[in-house]
């Protein structure tokens, strides 16, 4: 091989060098599985909150978590985007990027988004302005001080706003919003983030029945591109989208299956309603549990 | 909270209501600053317009102090950081400038020693500690005014962020810190004077301190680094940078499941304010003459901090403004009754945080907005969460 | 209604409690000190032999060489009952009637007259004209001589602790007389202790007098385990050498058992000095707890930062000044006075802070934080109005002062001890409210979930109330016994204010436990860097330790643990 074809191969202007290449941060979905959790366990205090939990979502899938209070669920999305540090176990996003090893905004960057229990919107920020801050695009120091909007991006903005129905909302505070509306912002907040995975914890709460109806017309149009899971304790809504249900019991995975499956679990069953009783429906698991809690 | 009030323009572009109020205070200050300066250095003393040196003076300390406030508001009014220690960074700024002034006597000193301060000729210390060398370049010696303060700041503001300090903690911890500076820079051995601290200053770059020229010309840089200052920050505080602070003080776990890494950008901003401070320190003491241990002492930050609380924290002009007034309060009630004046402080700091949380500015800003709306009013919830950062 | 009641009750009794329990420590702490006051003067008032009185008389009369015989005589004669005289001597104090030889000791009274007592007795001696009195002379070898005199008095009749006094002072000039007053005393004497001391005086003497090798390293061998400064003197000069550079004792063996002696001193010398510093560190380590504790509580409760919290150790301590004002007659007693009072005091000065400001604050602790920097600039003014800007003094009951002597090198002082001791009873008392009482109960709702202690029927307002009212007392209290440590002054309590905070911090907020480990821990590391260091620096390492360490660990080092501390 010559110089010339060296320098040739050296400078070829389809390819980058590696030192030059960004970091590769694309999730490997070769399994078609985007989320593998395995053996993990926290505790608190003596308290197990996860014990020896595994969990494996197909790349796509609209996943839902349920389970009593206590039984793991929100300690589980701490776990994954990186609030809470765990015991023992592992977690990895596609086939190579181990998970536990990762800060929150590295998760966060990396394309998992996260909806929280209590909607948690910028409040001293308009409506607008909290969705800019959630696009995803470069967050780092410098570039947020020279960075304008372009108008991509404000059109992507418009989309979302009307997608989450705020469009008139637009530069009112997100403070001055009412609880649903804070809601959407939040699921709007999500959209505008672009991620591969979505974690929403009760997107529901405070809702009424058309904004969630709503919700589950746009969990569910998601899914395919993204994958999704949801935490929901309302059962109505987990069965009008759920195709995979998870349910968490102290800590540890206690059946999956699709919704019918689940409800006629026997462990499901005797957990929720005890011995005798055999034909559980989903909303007496519902009732059962709001005792127990 | 400053952008939270412009509901009619796209928050996300620079906000109307803010960029006037630049305009307004740039303006207001210049004018200011031409008018004191034309005042005392071309009408006679005779003049009811006459503007004495010493007032001069006393405008540039204002000023030094307002842009010490401007520092303050930027970390605690933007986001939620409430640093009790930053006299340490005025100090400090001011022990480089200090040191520079100090060189500069030569051997006019007392014991006319060329090489060595009066203090280190008192100790008997024969030749200068290496920290003072080229400390006689005045470039060199203003580097290294920014450049300590700015590096105390980031390995501090490194290791309280990064492992995530936040609230009292933090402020007790700033508290801290400038404490035990102070308690050091008492000590003869530390090599700035101790007790006594610098002072004596005979000229700056050659001109003689003691010149209304020299005096006035401090007063027009000293506000002019305050425009600079406020028009910067009101830069950083406007772009995105600015939302993120914001969003941090607000929810800062949100802000990080955001994917932003909030403890960069606080260790960054808290590296900017330091370095105001810095600057207002360098400028201060040629204006007052001298700079001792004593501007470590804890209560000098927090003194800062009321005068921003009550202006009106997170918003720029507050902060000049609370600085002014109380500086002017302090001037005029030391003159009358000094032992009042504790009395009087101390109750401020009570008032303006029980019935005042939003400050001076706040209620301005809250009077602009009923004008504007009319009769028709607005019952909106305000961002009413920055008030209680 | 009744809570409320039953909490005051609370309130008071640990009030009370608190001054009980240091009238128990200050009885305890009187019974152990060896010479509290001179012994009663009747103990000794023995009637004199006629042979004595008659040698009293002619000494009188005598001139200045024959006193010195007379005394000799009366040493023949005396016991115990002569050392007044002799002291009186000494001290130029001895007068006597002309006509009668009567001897009578003549000294200022309390109002500054002299007057005459008895000087065996001791009590005054009323309705004779000092006038007429003349004093017997003395000169310098007679002050010597009787100085020898009442040491051997002393040492022969004395009592333990005086005997044990002379013995030490007599160490450092051992004279031929000296050593001869040493071999008598020591077939006298049965207490182990003095005992010890006389042999030491004996082997000093073999080893400076004695030509046989042997003997000489025995006794040094002897020495070895003393702690006595004249011993080591001793032991260094057989080490020295003289300008040629040779060593002036010629005797190797000597030597060679010197220096290992003084090894052996050395070691225990270090040892001693070892527990100076942890002594001195745990009672700094005391005054940082009884700051600290107060501030424990409020911060970890209500998280609320007081930065008031060190004037209300200064109102503690005005409270004990003013308390000292307006009983000038039972000084002893004011301490016992102003526990109490300096508790509610305080603690009634933080209920009206809670009341009037902290609660409209609630839930914005940076607000909070800044609100009570003002008002500490405002008691401090007052007080400054009030009592001058200048520090007062607060006196120390005498049972306070003095100190433990457990060696020649190594005591403790009552004042140290007993503020160490104090602490320790104030943090007991403490974890019980807080363990036992429905207050504590009430309190510890509260701090773990105030939203349901609410829900529950708790009244949070009131709990907050009292327990800044607690934590302040506890402040005040703190300031009681600050008061007898340094002088009081509008500034006292600004200097313990971070000092405190770097404790809980450091501690772990919201754990008592936490605050008691670290208020120790900082006063011994404090103590055991100042010789290196000298204070400052030490103070400033300690901060910057302190810094670091909030780094690593930011809960403290009793974090409060579980979901609820995130």
């Amino acid at each position: 091989m010559t110089v010339l074809d060296t320098t040739r191969e050296i400078f070829r202007r389809d390819q980058v060098w590696p030192f030059l290449a960004p970091e590769h941060s694309m999730v490997d979905v070769s399994h078609n599985m985007i989320l593998y959790v395995e053996g993990l366990s926290v505790s608190f205090d003596g308290f197990k909150a996860l014990n020896d939990l595994n969990l494996y979502v197909n790349d796509g899938e609209l996943r839902c978590l349920i389970g009593a209070n206590g039984a793991g669920k929100t300690t589980l999305m701490d776990v994954i985007t990186g609030k809470t540090e765990c015991d023992s176990g592992s977690v990895y996003f596609g086939q190579t990027i181990n998970l536990l090893q990762r800060s929150e905004p590295e998760i966060a960057q990396l394309g998992i988004g996260r909806k929280f229990q209590k909607p948690s919107v910028f409040e001293a920020h308009t409506v607008f302005d909290n969705l800019e801050l959630s696009l995803k695009a470069d967050k780092g120091i410098w570039y947020t001080l020279r960075v304008k909007l372009n108008s991509a991006d404000i059109d992507r903005i418009d989309s979302i706003l009307d997608l989450i129905g705020l469009k008139e909302q637009r530069f009112m505070l997100a403070g001055a919003l009412s609880h649903g509306q804070k809601q959407w912002l939040e699921i709007g907040m999500l959209l505008a983030s672009d991620p591969r995975l979505l974690l929403i914890d009760e997107p529901v709460a405070g809702m009424t029945a058309q904004e969630t109806e709503r919700t589950a017309e746009l969990l569910t149009s998601l899914a395919g591109d993204r994958t999704v899971i949801v935490v929901e304790h309302d059962m109505e809504f987990v069965r009008s989208i759920a195709r995979t249900v998870t349910v968490l019991h102290q800590g540890s995975v206690l059946a999956e299956g699709t919704m019918d499956e689940v409800q006629n679990n026997r462990d499901v069953i005797e957990v929720y309603l005890g011995e005798e009783s055999a034909d559980a429906r989903g909303e007496e698991i519902a009732a059962a549990r709001g005792e127990r809690a | 909270m400053m952008i939270a009030k412009t509901p009619l323009t796209a928050g996300s572009l620079t906000s109307g209501f803010t960029s006037k109020t630049t305009a307004i205070v740039v303006v207001v200050l210049f004018s200011l600053t031409l008018l004191a300066s034309a005042a005392n250095l071309w009408l006679s003393p005779d003049s009811p317009l006459y503007v004495s040196t010493y007032t001069i003076t006393l405008l540039g300390k204002y000023l030094c102090y307002a842009l010490l406030a401007l520092a303050v508001d930027v970390v605690w009014g933007y986001c939620g950081v409430l640093s009790l220690g930053h006299a340490a960074f005025f100090a400090l700024g001011g022990y480089g400038m200090g040191m520079y002034l100090m060189r500069q006597i030569g051997d006019r000193g007392v014991y006319g020693n060329p090489e060595l301060p009066d203090f280190m000729v008192f100790l008997s210390w024969d030749s200068l500690p290496w920290y003072w060398l080229g400390m006689d370049q005045f470039w060199f010696a203003m580097v290294i005014a920014l450049a300590v303060p700015g590096l105390l700041a980031f390995v501090f503001g490194w290791l309280a962020f990064r492992s995530r300090v936040t609230g009292v903690y933090l402020s007790i911890m700033t508290q801290a810190l400038t404490y035990a500076l102070m308690l050091a820079f008492f000590r003869n051995e530390m090599g700035f004077g101790g007790n006594n601290g610098l002072t004596d200053f005979k000229d700056i770059l050659g001109f003689s301190l003691q010149s209304d020229t020299v005096r006035v010309a401090l007063f027009a840089i000293t506000a002019l680094m305050l425009m600079l200052a406020y028009v910067l920050s009101h830069f950083i505080m406007s772009s995105r940078f600015g939302r993120v602070i914001v969003s941090i003080r607000d929810g800062e776990a949100r802000a990080r499941f955001m994917g932003y890494r909030t403890e960069r950008f606080k260790v960054w901003l808290f590296v900017y304010s330091a370095l105001l401070a810095a600057v207002a320190g360098a400028l201060y003491v040629p204006q007052v003459g001298i700079i001792n241990p004593g501007e470590f002492s804890p209560i000098n930050s927090i003194e800062v901090v009321v005068w921003v609380a009550l202006g009106g924290r997170g918003t720029l002009y507050g902060a000049i403004i609370g600085a002014v007034l109380v500086n002017y309060a302090k001037t005029r009630f030391t003159a009358i009754m000094p032992d009042g004046w504790l009395f009087a402080l101390g109750a401020l700091f009570v008032l303006v945080t029980v019935f005042l949380p939003k400050g001076i500015a706040g209620f301005i800003e809250q009077r602009v907005e009923s004008l504007k709306k009319g009769a028709s009013g607005s019952d909106r919830v305000q961002g009413s969460e920055g008030a209680s950062a | 209604m009744k809570q409320m009641t039953v909490v005051k009750q609370i309130i008071v009794r640990f009030g009370l409690l608190m001054a009980l329990s240091l009238s128990l420590g200050s009885s305890w702490l009187h019974a152990q000190e060896p010479n509290s006051e001179n012994p009663a003067p009747d103990q000794y008032a023995v009637s004199i032999s006629a042979e004595v009185k008659v040698l009293f008389q002619e000494l009188v009369a005598a001139s200045l060489r024959d006193k010195s015989k007379i005394l000799k005589q009366l040493d023949q004669h005396s016991g115990r009952e002569m050392l007044p005289m002799f002291e009186a001597m000494l001290n130029g104090e001895l007068y006597y009637q002309p006509d009668g030889l009567q001897l009578y000791q003549v000294k200022e009274n309390a109002s500054g007259n002299a007057v005459a007592y008895s000087v065996f007795g001791g009590e005054l001696v009323d309705g004779l004209s000092i006038k007429k009195f003349k004093k017997v002379r003395v000169n310098n070898s007679l002050r010597k001589q009787l100085r020898n005199s009442i040491a051997r008095i002393q040492l022969l009749y004395g009592e333990e602790s005086e005997r044990k006094a002379a013995a030490e002072t007599m160490l450092s000039a051992m004279s031929d007389s000296a050593v001869a007053l040493f071999q008598e005393a020591r077939e006298k004497e049965t207490v182990k202790e003095v005992q010890q001391l006389l042999d030491v005086g004996l082997a000093m003497n073999t080893v400076s007098t004695s030509v046989d090798s042997t003997e000489r390293v025995a006794a040094i061998r002897a020495l070895s385990s003393r702690l006595e400064l004249p011993v080591k003197n001793l032991l260094m000069r057989l080490m020295d050498k003289n300008s040629d550079g040779e060593f002036k004792e010629a005797d190797p063996l000597v030597r060679s058992a010197a220096e290992s002696a003084l090894k052996d001193i050395d070691g225990r010398i270090a040892y001693y000095g070892l527990l100076e510093k942890l002594f001195f560190g745990l009672s700094l380590g005391s005054v940082f707890l009884l700051a600290a504790i107060g501030l424990a509580i409020t911060f970890g409760v209500m998280g609320v930062i007081n930065m008031a919290h060190g004037e209300m150790i200064m109102l503690g301590a005005y409270t004990t000044y003013v308390v000292q004002l307006l009983m000038p007659n039972h000084l002893e007693w004011t301490i016992l006075v102003a526990i109490p009072a300096a508790f509610l005091v305080s603690g009634s000065v933080g209920v009206l802070i809670e009341r009037s400001v902290i609660r409209f604050l609630h839930g914005r602790p940076l607000e909070t934080l800044l609100a009570t920097f003002g008002i500490s600039l405002i008691l401090q003014q007052l007080v400054r109005t009030i009592f001058s800007p200048l520090n007062r003094q607060v006196s120390t009951p005498d049972w306070l002062s003095g100190s433990i002597e457990l060696n020649p090198i190594f005591s403790l002082t009552y004042n140290r001890l007993s503020i160490l001791i104090f602490s320790l009873i104030v943090f007991g008392l403490l974890m019980l409210v807080m363990k036992k009482t429905s207050l504590g109960l009430n309190v510890r709702a509260v701090s773990q979930n105030r939203d349901m202690a609410r829900a529950m029927g708790i009244k949070t307002e009131r709990v907050d109330s009292m327990t800044f009212g607690l934590g302040s007392g506890i402040a005040g209290v703190a300031g009681v016994a600050l008061s007898q440590l340094t002088n009081v002054g509008p500034n006292l309590g600004q200097s313990y204010i971070i000092d405190s905070f770097m404790v809980v911090v450091f501690g772990g907020v919201g754990n008592l436990l936490g605050t008691l480990v670290g208020s120790f821990s900082l006063g011994v590391a404090n103590k055991f860097l100042e010789p290196a260091t000298g204070a400052v620096l030490a103070n400033i390492i300690i901060l910057v330790f302190i810094i670091l360490f909030i780094q690593k660990r930011p809960k403290g080092l009793f974090p409060q643990k579980g979901r609820a501390a995130e």
